[in-house]
């Protein structure tokens, strides 16, 4: 019954924040138009155009070519899809795990909890940046490899937030009602607690993935991002950034766009967990 | 002391994490294009100790880190990861203090205003600046400011370091996004005490607005900035490897880039060592911090 009300009041809610409108608006795009590229833009993903080299944005190319001819606006949108299927993806790997840990951390006795929270204090006290570097030593340079080195870093977040959250809902009358009547620990935790802690869940997972474009791009721009010039995904932007940075001086466009294209889709990310947040949590712990 | 022995005790994971990460990677240092004769690899194993059994070489790795010896660069064949670090730390480390310090100037301002009229448009502006902030990674911003500043205008230099010109771009670029989010935190925990019984009282017994603010509310507010410290200079250290990057200053980060194409592992593994030393130090001190700044927090 609860379950079946919140989202129609959720998206009720989210009606009235015209910011938060918009960047759906620009995420839903931008998702579409990238998994339908091919059907979008008149033009390939790896079409060379030797005639049309470093061409100013026009009617022909909207954001212009880059130094090999191809046009930007193709590669801008291919990008899109690295940058989504990584942020999305690795922010789903990382609820996964951290969801895993965070209830057992939370339910269980302090022993384990003990343990399991050493652990993701190790993680905590690192530079994120750092530690996917060194494990995308290890993992590989393309989007799998990544994806997962990714994961492997963030899911502590969700699991402290997730933790917390089962430790305060622990104590409520609704888990003891439960426990009276014999449902089982699994049961409790998945059935229970877990639909009722969902509001932080969702908030932090918006704010997530648009913290792991930014890292994706920003590794791909200093060159320890995905290296995998075979790939029929596209370019990441971060590369492309990366692409433009080299000819800055005398044009701007081919880095301009790519960067447009980061900031944007954060900045909607984030206008979107702001207003989730007001939304889902109006008592302000996840501020 | 409890707290001492587990920020060790982290230290020493971290460290043999990163040997055994270095040590299973593919691929190793000495991979050239051309392919270097077996004698010279053998070689080259038996002078970095490579061909010794895994064990010893970590003993041999640990000891050589009590005394403060983080091994020889691959790369840099003449010099020690210890000179290399002792050479380019002092840059980062001015470089995100700089930018700690702009982000602390900008943020104490725009939260206290967003927070005193808050839901006004003044409190509305700061909040868009500071989702902006956070939005704009720090190679786009770096790349924006020099085309503005660098490129167009020529205020200020880009690419040299050690004059002050060329100090302003990348100190901005770093603490842009620790501004933002530090706004942030201090808008919501200010509103959360100015909103408190106390305030009430100070306002009621005829105390200055400004003594209210200053005396009564900021200091309530200062403790859960404490907090973030930590996340917040792991924050400015990711940031220095991009910032470092963009605008071509030698400090650590930038070696450490380069280190990782290269596969230069004692270099890496000294980087990371120095970096999470760092990190634990500062979780450390803010946690001592904490009791002296904020009573009503007790030491466990």
């Amino acid at each position: 019954m609860k379950i079946e009300k919140r989202p129609r009041g959720l998206w009720r809610e989210l009606r009235q924040n015209r910011a938060a409108l918009w960047s759906l608006g620009f995420i839903l795009i931008l998702g579409l138009s990238s998994s339908l590229a091919p059907l979008v833009s008149p033009y390939g993903a790896g079409g060379l155009d030797e005639a049309h080299i470093l061409e100013n944005p026009s009617l022909d190319h909207w954001m212009g070519t880059d130094g090999l001819g191809r046009d930007l606006f193709t590669r801008v949108l291919y990008g899109a899809r690295v940058s989504l299927a990584v942020g999305i993806g690795t922010t789903l790997l990382a609820l996964v795990i951290g969801t895993i840990v965070g209830l057992i951390s939370g339910y269980a006795r302090p022993l384990l909890d003990n343990l399991l929270m050493r652990i993701v204090d190790i993680f905590y006290g690192l530079p994120d940046l750092l530690v996917f570097i060194l494990l995308s030593l290890i993992l590989g340079r393309n989007i799998v490899g990544l994806l997962i080195s990714l994961g492997l870093v963030t899911w502590v977040r969700f699991a402290r937030l997730i933790r917390g959250e089962v430790l305060q809902a622990k104590e409520f009358v609704y888990v003891e009602g439960a426990r009276a009547v014999g449902a089982s620990h699994p049961r409790i935790l998945l059935r229970h607690i877990l639909p009722n802690i969902m509001g932080p869940i969702i908030v932090t997972l918006t704010f997530m993935i648009p913290a792991i474009i930014l890292a994706e791009s920003t590794l791909s721009f200093i060159g320890l991002g995905i290296n995998d010039p075979y790939s029929n995904w596209g370019t990441s932007w971060g590369t492309l950034a990366q692409d433009g940075w080299r000819a800055m001086r005398t044009y701007p466009h081919v880095i301009f766009f790519p960067g447009l294209a980061i900031f944007l889709t954060i900045l909607s990310f984030n206008f979107l967990g702001n207003s989730l947040r007001d939304i889902l949590d109006p008592k302000g712990n996840l501020r | 002391m409890r707290r001492l022995s587990h920020s060790l005790a982290v230290l020493w994971v971290v460290a043999t994490l990163t040997f055994v990460l270095m040590r299973v990677t593919p691929g190793g240092p000495f991979d050239r294009e051309q392919r270097l004769p077996p004698q010279v690899l053998a070689n080259i194993a038996a002078k970095y100790h490579l061909d010794e059994p895994l064990i010893s070489q970590y003993l041999r790795y640990m000891t050589g880190l009590i005394q403060g010896d983080l091994g020889p660069s691959y790369k840099y064949l003449d010099r020690t990861v210890r000179d290399i670090i002792i050479s380019t730390l002092p840059v980062s480390a001015l470089l995100g203090i700089l930018a700690l310090a702009f982000a602390v100037i900008v943020s104490f301002p725009a939260g206290l205003l967003a927070a005193y009229y808050h839901n006004s448009w003044t409190d509305r502006w700061c909040l868009f600046l500071a989702t902006l902030g956070i939005s704009l990674p720090n190679f786009i911003l770096g790349g924006l400011l020099i085309w503005i500043f660098s490129l167009q205008l020529g205020w200020f230099q880009a690419g040299r370091w050690g004059t002050l010109s060329s100090i302003v771009l990348p100190t901005i670029t770093l603490g842009s996004s620790a501004a933002a989010y530090l706004t942030y935190l201090l808008r919501s925990t200010l509103i959360d005490t100015l909103g408190a019984d106390f305030i009430r009282t100070a306002r009621a017994k005829g105390l200055k607005e400004i003594v209210v603010i200053f005396k009564h509310a900021m200091r309530n507010s200062i403790s859960p900035l404490l907090t973030v410290l930590g996340p917040l200079l792991a924050a400015l250290v990711t940031g220095s490897f991009v910032v470092e990057y963009v605008f071509a200053i030698p400090g650590m980060g930038r070696f450490f880039i380069t280190a990782v194409t290269d596969r230069d592992y004692p270099m890496i593994m000294g980087v990371t060592l120095v970096y999470s030393t760092l990190l634990v130090s500062a979780n450390l001190i803010v946690d001592l911090l904490y009791s002296v700044i904020d009573p009503r927090v007790k030491r466990h």
